[in-house]
């Protein structure tokens, strides 16, 4: 039942925000987010890291087609649970600084969202893992769409598209695949749409090679891998910046997970051919990410397009099928996760205290800045993957497994880090360092509401780094289950 | 006999609850009409409105009842299509509030107008007798050639209801022909029999007459419900008439026209000869159907023609569950009708209710009408966007059920091309239901739209019930999904 409580809670919270206005609703959702993260905690803590699907609910949804609310949770979908509640308090307090209009129906949306991607992470049936996808895309489409930059309308309209053809297009897969199924347990239907009965399927070589494409388009648009990614730099330019975290820091997550369950598992023959197209595809995403963002005069597009090149790698390790690319995804996903969220809080501060994200109008900030400059360095030496940190560790494993599936590949992956180092110490150089602007001498360190968000985040950084156990421990079963399952057929 | 029906409940209480209760309800509506107010003529109408719905739930189960010598059946099936119908006019009738004919001498007629046309779409679900599927339809429809003239003193109205009248007589004269024809061929005009003379031909020369009959009822129903392409009508006269009306028109007649389609094809056209032409004929119409409708609607400029497009293309969606067709009035086709009519349903009458309040009071039905309304009137925003995400069948919403349940039972029957099609028609339906999204939440207020639109309390209620209603149908659809 904790499950459900998980998924409850914040919707419940998000209706009961409606009595609250202004500076009082967020204080109510961040409260509330809390109270999400302590029972996601206490999840964590009760966790038996040695059996897989726990704290499963099963629950009749629509009987006469064998649909199942069926939720449950291993080792991976814990790991992003964790890392939703974790990121959702920390986005809302990242938000404190800024006043929204209508406060309570933006605290309100993304409380609504969290439910839905915490029901991504443990749907264990393919509609309600549907259901819930789209969940998670409404309220980020307003979140968006009505508190954006300028283009919003226009920005948000192509992700909404983008996103939604994607999903449809997995949404016919699984209907083919539902129909391959077998008889509900509960016997009045002749289908049912449960994950393990997805995982039992014989499909032949030639249907899983067009399935894997239906499916793939949805992960593929929501990472974005590739050639999809077209509607990112836009999107997460124009979004507020609460907006901006929740996409790059939890949702796109939502597709590395969705590979990494409703994909190869499932189609594993459509996987292992086309395998080596994703793998150039991610190449490709990482080397385009890195040096589009070398380019980037705008912080904010900057780390979105680093965020490309990163989405890259872990797509890559994912595909690679191998254990440690597998691991590395898993663990990749929370220290980017951290990362990333850190980066555009960062970049949220320094534009809030100077109204500009334009680097050639920045310059010489650390002066005046020595907490900004050292938690800006943290974050940004993470996200470089230098040693020590939880980047590292990520890139490390992924790296390797991509190594392992292919030498050539690996050593043409390996250069995201070298481009990475590039793009962002040049920022790092240009914005704090360098010339003085005329912002110098007259901006603000951070305050103390702002090292709140921020000191979690770099423990964060140094506990992956340097305890990466701690988490690869718990995502180790899941992982090695959905290998097997791979190799099954 | 080949039917078996109980009749022993025909004894024990009065047949046809709904439709005697309607009729009488209809015209006692026209007595209270000499006080001409809406104050007492809307809660009278809701009041019977709310009676006839709970009546109607009380044959739910009590197997096939046959009336007046077996021309009508009541039925599960329709009992539920009943149920849709008048729950849509219930939901639909507290809009009928600061109606432009308030105060009118003939304000009571309409409401007794409604009445009368809901005992129309209940024949037409419970008909078993082609005659009887004669009257329903043409009870239904003279009601509302009259009220898409509502307006006496506006063209647009005036020009509506000529044409839907001119139209709708002619396919009238279509369908009746048809029904002819196939009496003609079979001799009987009861569903069953049909049936059986269709599967058992005496006589091969009859065979053309009976098919030429089929197909001429085909498109006179393919009229009612505008499929392309017999819909040439519908925009123009869903843009004339009154808004009000123009809702009743789109879902009441839709939902009655279809449960009759279906009904028509699963019990009097189920051989595999009658199938072999039918089944190309409905397919080529709901291609065409989806594709003129999502088309069309994408062009328009006119939020209200937008939806009359769009109501076209949902009659391309229903017509899939048509295709989808398993040869009972159960099972995943009939039930897929039946979620997708609810759903649909509720959702357009949400969205003609916005669109009312705005095109009333604000005078314009463009999409820029709508522009800030998120601002102004939050509720009314939050309402339509609901209804445009159903209508677009967008999970948490009731429409993505209804589209899906339509989907999977054609998938079931292994027409997947045309459900391939279906899918990519509603990714083009996005682009027009973002449209009034875009602008009530990311447009700002102009000079003519910064005024908040008059709401009344009651309006708001049935508003909020009108979306949660949606929101419901989309997270618990089991308990509805399944029950035929």
């Amino acid at each position: 039942m904790l499950t459900v409580l998980l998924l409850l809670w914040p919707v419940a919270a998000a209706l009961l925000l409606h009595f609250f206005k202004g500076s009082a609703a967020r204080v109510a959702a961040f409260g509330a987010a809390l109270v999400e993260f302590v029972l996601a905690t206490y999840v964590a803590i009760t966790f038996n890291s040695s059996s897989t699907d726990q704290f499963s609910v099963n629950l009749p949804w629509i009987a006469s087609a064998g649909i199942n609310f069926h939720v449950g949770m291993d080792g991976l979908s814990l790991l992003l649970v964790l890392l939703t509640t974790f990121l959702v308090p920390i986005i809302l307090l990242a938000s404190f600084r800024r006043s929204f209009e209508n406060a309570s129906a933006f605290y309100a949306l993304v409380l609504f969202m969290e439910t839905g991607l915490i029901g991504v992470f443990t749907a264990q049936d393919a509609f309600l893992f549907y259901f819930f996808w789209e969940v998670a895309l409404i309220p980020i489409y307003f979140l968006a769409g009505v508190w954006g930059g300028i283009n919003r309308a226009k920005v948000t309209f192509k992700f909404f598209l983008y996103t939604i053809v994607g999903s449809l297009f997995m949404l016919a897969g699984f209907v083919y695949l539902y129909f391959q199924t077998g008889p509900a347990a509960n016997g009045l239907a002749a289908h049912n749409s449960d994950l393990a009965s997805f995982y039992n399927l014989s499909l032949s070589a030639q249907e899983q090679s067009w399935l894997f494409w239906l499916i793939f388009a949805a992960f593929a648009v929501k990472m974005p891998i590739f050639p999809f990614h077209t509607w990112q730099p836009d999107t997460y330019t124009e979004s507020p910046a609460p907006a901006t975290m929740l996409l790059s820091g939890i949702m796109l997550k939502m597709g590395i997970y969705g590979c990494m369950r409703w994909l190869l598992p499932v189609v594993p023959l459509g996987v292992s051919q086309w395998q080596n197209l994703v793998l150039i595809l991610s190449i490709i995403g990482i080397i385009y990410g890195a040096i589009i963002a070398i380019r980037q005069q705008d912080v904010k597009r900057l780390i979105a397009y680093s965020s490309l090149s990163h989405v890259g790698l872990m797509a890559a390790g994912v595909f690679s099928l191998t254990q440690i690319g597998l691991q590395g995804a898993s663990i990749q996903m929370l220290a980017h996760g951290v990362n990333v969220v850190g980066m555009f809080f960062i970049a949220d501060c320094i534009e809030r205290r100077t109204n500009t994200r334009l680097i050639p109008d920045l310059g010489g900030l650390t002066r005046r800045t020595p907490l900004l400059t050292v938690c800006f360095l943290v974050l940004l030496l993470g996200t470089v993957a230098l040693p020590l940190t939880n980047g590292f560790v990520g890139e490390f494993l992924l790296l390797g497994g991509v190594y392992q599936y292919n030498a050539w590949m690996g050593a043409v992956a390996g250069i995201t880090i070298i481009l990475a180092a590039v793009y962002l110490l040049r920022m790092f150089q240009r914005v704090m360092l360098g010339p003085d602007s005329s912002f110098s001498e007259t901006i603000t360190d951070l305050t103390g509401a702002e090292l709140a968000v921020l000191v979690p985040l770099i423990v964060l950084v140094f506990w992956i780094g340097l305890f990466p156990n701690t988490f690869l421990h718990l995502s180790e079963g899941s992982v090695m289950g959905i290998l097997s399952e791979v190799v099954k057929r | 006999m080949i039917r078996e029906v109980k009749t022993s409940r025909y004894i024990q209480r009065p047949p046809m609850f709904a439709i005697v209760l309607l009729s009488v309800f209809g015209l006692g509506n026209l007595f209270l009409g000499f006080l001409r107010s809406n104050r007492i003529l809307l809660p009278a109408a809701m009041l019977m409105l709310g009676t006839v719905l709970t009546v109607n739930f009380l044959d739910w189960n009590a197997g096939p009842q046959s009336f007046f010598n077996g021309m009508l059946i009541v039925d599960n099936f329709s009992v539920v299509f009943t149920g849709i119908v008048v729950l849509t006019a219930l939901l639909l009738i507290p809009f009928s509030e600061q109606y432009v004919l308030d105060g009118q001498p003939n304000l009571a007629e309409y409401y007794s107008l409604l009445l009368f046309s809901l005992v129309g779409a209940i024949m037409m679900v419970a008909y078993n007798h082609l005659l009887m599927l004669f009257l329903g339809i043409e009870i239904l429809s003279v009601a509302m050639y009259v009220l898409a003239g509502a307006q006496k003193t506006n063209l647009r109205s005036n020009e509506a209801a000529l044409k839907y009248f001119l139209m709708g007589a002619f396919a009238t004269g279509i369908l009746l022909f048809g029904v002819a024809l196939v009496y003609g061929a079979t001799g009987t005009f009861e569903l069953a029999n049909i049936r059986f003379a269709v599967q058992n031909p005496t006589n091969a020369s009859l065979t053309p007459m009976l098919y030429i009959g089929m197909l001429m009822m085909l498109i006179g129903i393919g009229f009612k419900v505008s499929a392309a392409p017999f819909h040439f009508w519908t925009p123009d006269v869903y843009e004339g008439t009154p808004t009000f009306f123009t809702a009743f028109m789109s879902t009441v007649v839709k939902t009655a026209g279809f449960a009759a389609f279906l009904k028509l094809l699963v019990q009097a056209f189920p051989a595999a000869s009658a199938q072999g032409l039918w089944l190309p004929t409905l397919t080529a119409m709901c291609v065409l159907t989806l594709a003129i409708g999502n088309v069309g609607a994408v062009a328009q400029n006119s939020a209200k023609r937008m939806l009359a497009y769009s109501s076209v293309s949902h009659a391309g969606y229903l017509l899939i569950g048509l295709v989808a067709f398993n040869g009972e009035l159960e099972g995943a086709s009939a039930n897929s009708i039946f979620f997708y009519s609810l759903a649909y349903s509720v959702a357009t009458v949400a969205a003609f209710g916005v669109l009312k309040l705005v095109s009333e009071q604000r005078m314009r039905e463009d999409y820029d009408g709508l522009n800030g309304l998120a601002k102004t009137n939050p509720l009314l925003a939050f309402v339509l966007t609901v209804a445009m995400l159903s209508l677009a069948g967008i999970p948490l919403t009731g429409g993505f059920f209804g589209k899906f349940f339509v989907f999977s039972a054609a998938v079931e029957n292994g027409h997947i091309g045309l459900v391939v099609f279906a899918v990519v028609m509603s990714m083009v339906s996005i682009y027009y239901y973002l449209r009034p999204i875009i602008a009530m939440y990311m447009r700002d207020t102009d000079a003519d739209t910064a005024e908040p639109l008059q709401v009344s309390g009651f309006q708001s209620a049935a508003f909020l019930l009108l979306a949660l209603l949606t929101v419901v149908l989309g997270v618990l659809p089991g308990i509805i999904a399944g029950i035929l």
